[in-house]
């Protein structure tokens, strides 16, 4: 399955901005995370599709994920 | 010893008075609201006689403790009518606290035309006429100021829209650079203005410091708390590195980035004004991407933004004026933006007010969406000189949408809405609502928690749990806006148990006190509960705790999601 996944801030460091990866079927957040060796500590927000999602959160076709480290601001 | 500074512009006096024991236990937005509450007639016409201007340094502020410079002021606010705080980085907060200045309150207003300028030092206050300052811009004040009195010197000033009494100036105050910070929100310049004082100068040269009661544990409390901030990710590395801008892409995602005034949650060219491209553009024009607003500050979220030839263009580029010029009006350009944010900082309007007034102007046709060099020219040349529609746009966001007839102004109690659309983040729309301040996003910062998993996570989308988050979070923000730290210190005390336990045992050490964490959180509730019986007094009822119309009618993309809340349910705010 296609999914696009979208990172942010210090994540994109030495990684990329946004690519489109072709992943099996019962692929998780968490193994995405994995492969893009981010440690699961560093994770601040996971968004599935616009939503707030747990990191063992499974992916479907054309999802389009976005991983943040913790952050804040205002 | 402690002591009030009291000026009276009508008959041009000054008093100096002990601190009543009432207010011995209170510094920054705990002391300001209290005396405007105590002083100032709810009723009273906010640029007349009767209002009073207050600046109080916070409990901890002028102690080595991180973070905690701010400088609280308030008033009856001339854009909202009720009640005002607002508080700001800078040097001048430091240097009041080492005069053990803990309020200088302005009263009065003179009967004649004259300008002002006020010097605070170790012996008190001196009042003195001020001519060739008048109609300067703050940059211009601030170094004029350094030139008379030295680098040294604290300055609060006003800019051409605080001398015009426009209901969006802000009173700057100079920042360790010789730039300037802003007490930013609610027409505090105004109300400067219409004591006709120009600028104050504080010097601390033979102060006697500030005097803490148990130096070892201070110090080891001190230093507990510096660890927490340092430690926490987000005031440890996320704002010292990409600063508050960094929430474009985060609200882009969740859908709540309020664009084109405020009638979609996303703007399709976020990343060309992120805090991601901020830095890049900054370290590649040999900019500073961290920075502190005040002496003392570890968590530096502010930064130094140059031009294309590198070049200074501007300083504490904030992601809500970055947001309010950007998706809120659609312009692209970050340069234009950070032009804009320094011509603001020069005339003196609030960025936030003026970025909101803007949108509801491009809806009005004054200009078109995206015309970031309209902006520019609007700003030095209208607002800034004081032309009718200048004084038009001066005015804010209300008043622009009330005289070209526009339904969709994004106010609560003629404040403009700041950079989260609450139909997309729920709590902040509780905060917007209820605050005392007219909508402030910084008086109960939900976005911590709704969006950023920071103190636990409540769904942004659903209204459970949003009213008692608001309220914790509005509880706690009046508390520590009373100690002159920086709201930020917020996110590491939702995390981290022992940066409040430090906090808490830093004001008993100051003092010589037992506080316990209950006694802070009491003081919390009691600074919001007078602020809000001020506002009551003032003629404020239930009914003006609502959003605009707007939001429950028309739906947000990308969720499609309104405003829903009744007014029973908002008005469960204020049981406490």
């Amino acid at each position: 399955m296609q999914v696009t996944i979208r990172l942010f801030a210090s994540f994109r460091v030495g990684r990329f901005v946004e690519e489109t990866r072709d992943l099996p079927p019962d692929a998780s957040v968490a193994d995405v995370v994995r492969a893009l060796e981010i440690p699961a500590e560093a994770i601040g927000m996971i968004m599935l599709d616009r939503r707030h999602a747990p990191l063992e959160q499974r992916l479907h076709d054309g999802a389009r994920l976005a991983l943040f480290p913790l952050l804040g601001g205002g | 010893m402690d002591k009030i500074l009291r000026v009276n512009m009508t008959d041009l006096s000054v008093r100096t008075e002990d601190v009543p024991p009432d207010w011995a236990g209170l510094g920054g937005r705990g002391l300001t609201s209290t005396i405007v509450a105590a002083e100032v007639p709810p009723t009273c016409h906010p640029l007349g006689k009767n209002n009073k201007l207050v600046f109080a340094p916070g409990l901890l502020t002028g102690t080595m403790a991180a973070s905690s410079g701010r400088l609280s002021a308030g008033a009856k606010s001339p854009l909202t009518g009720g009640i005002k705080e607002s508080n700001s980085g800078g040097t001048a907060a430091k240097l009041f606290a080492n005069l053990n200045v803990r309020a200088l309150i302005i009263e009065g207003q003179p009967a004649d035309d004259r300008w002002y300028s006020l010097h605070v030092d170790k012996d008190g206050v001196t009042i003195q006429e001020e001519t060739e300052l008048v109609g300067a811009g703050n940059f211009a004040v601030a170094e004029a100021v350094e030139a008379r009195l030295g680098k040294k010197v604290g300055v609060l000033t006003i800019g051409p829209a605080g001398e015009w009494k426009m209901g969006s100036a802000n009173i700057s105050v100079k920042d360790p650079e010789g730039k300037v910070r802003s007490i930013g929100r609610g027409g505090l310049g105004a109300v400067m203005g219409s004591k006709r004082i120009k600028f104050i100068a504080v010097d601390d040269t033979g102060g006697p410091r500030v005097q803490v009661a148990d130096p070892a544990k201070f110090k080891e409390a001190a230093l507990r708390f510096s660890k927490t901030l340092l430690e926490h990710p987000v005031s440890g590395q996320g704002l010292p590195t990409y600063g508050t801008a960094v929430l474009v892409n985060i609200l882009h995602e969740v859908g709540g980035l309020p664009t084109r005034n405020f009638t979609a949650g996303q703007f399709a060219e976020h990343e060309k004004i992120s805090g991601e491209t901020m830095h890049d553009t900054i370290v590649a024009r040999d900019g500073k991407p961290k920075h502190p607003c005040h002496p003392g500050c570890v968590i530096q979220c502010s930064q130094v933004y140059n031009d294309k030839d590198g070049k200074y263009l501007t300083s504490g580029f904030e992601y809500e004026t970055i947001w309010a010029l950007g998706a809120d009006c659609c312009i692209s350009d970050l340069d234009d933006i950070a032009t804009a944010d320094h011509v603001m900082d020069d005339i003196g309007v609030d960025s936030i007010e003026t970025g909101v007034m803007f949108g509801v102007a491009m809806e009005a046709g004054i200009l078109p969406f995206g015309d970031g060099k309209g902006v520019i020219r609007m700003l030095r040349e209208e607002i800034g000189k004081g032309t009718p529609l200048g004084r038009l746009l001066g005015g804010g966001a209300a008043a622009v949408g009330r005289v070209y007839g526009i339904t969709r102004v994004p106010v609560v109690k003629g404040q403009g809405i700041p950079a989260y659309d609450p139909r997309a983040v729920k709590g902040i729309g509780i905060t917007y609502a209820t605050s005392p301040m007219g909508a402030d996003h910084t008086s109960g910062y939900t976005i911590a928690t709704n969006v950023l998993n920071v103190g636990g996570h409540v769904d942004p989308l659903k209204k459970d749990g949003q009213v008692e988050l608001s309220r914790n979070l509005q509880i706690a923000t009046a508390a520590i806006d009373s100690t002159g730290m920086c709201i930020f210190i917020a996110f590491p005390a939702l995390d981290i148990p022992d940066c409040l336990a430090a906090l808490v045992d830093m004001i008993n050490a100051r003092f010589g006190i037992s506080l316990t964490l209950e006694d802070v959180t009491n003081l919390g509730k009691r600074i919001l509960k007078t602020e809000h019986e001020f506002n009551l007094k003032a003629g404020f009822t239930n009914e003006d705790d609502r959003l605009p119309e707007f939001f429950a009618q028309e739906p947000l993309a990308p969720h499609n999601v309104v405003w829903d809340f009744t007014p029973a349910e908002i008005d469960a705010f204020w049981n406490f």
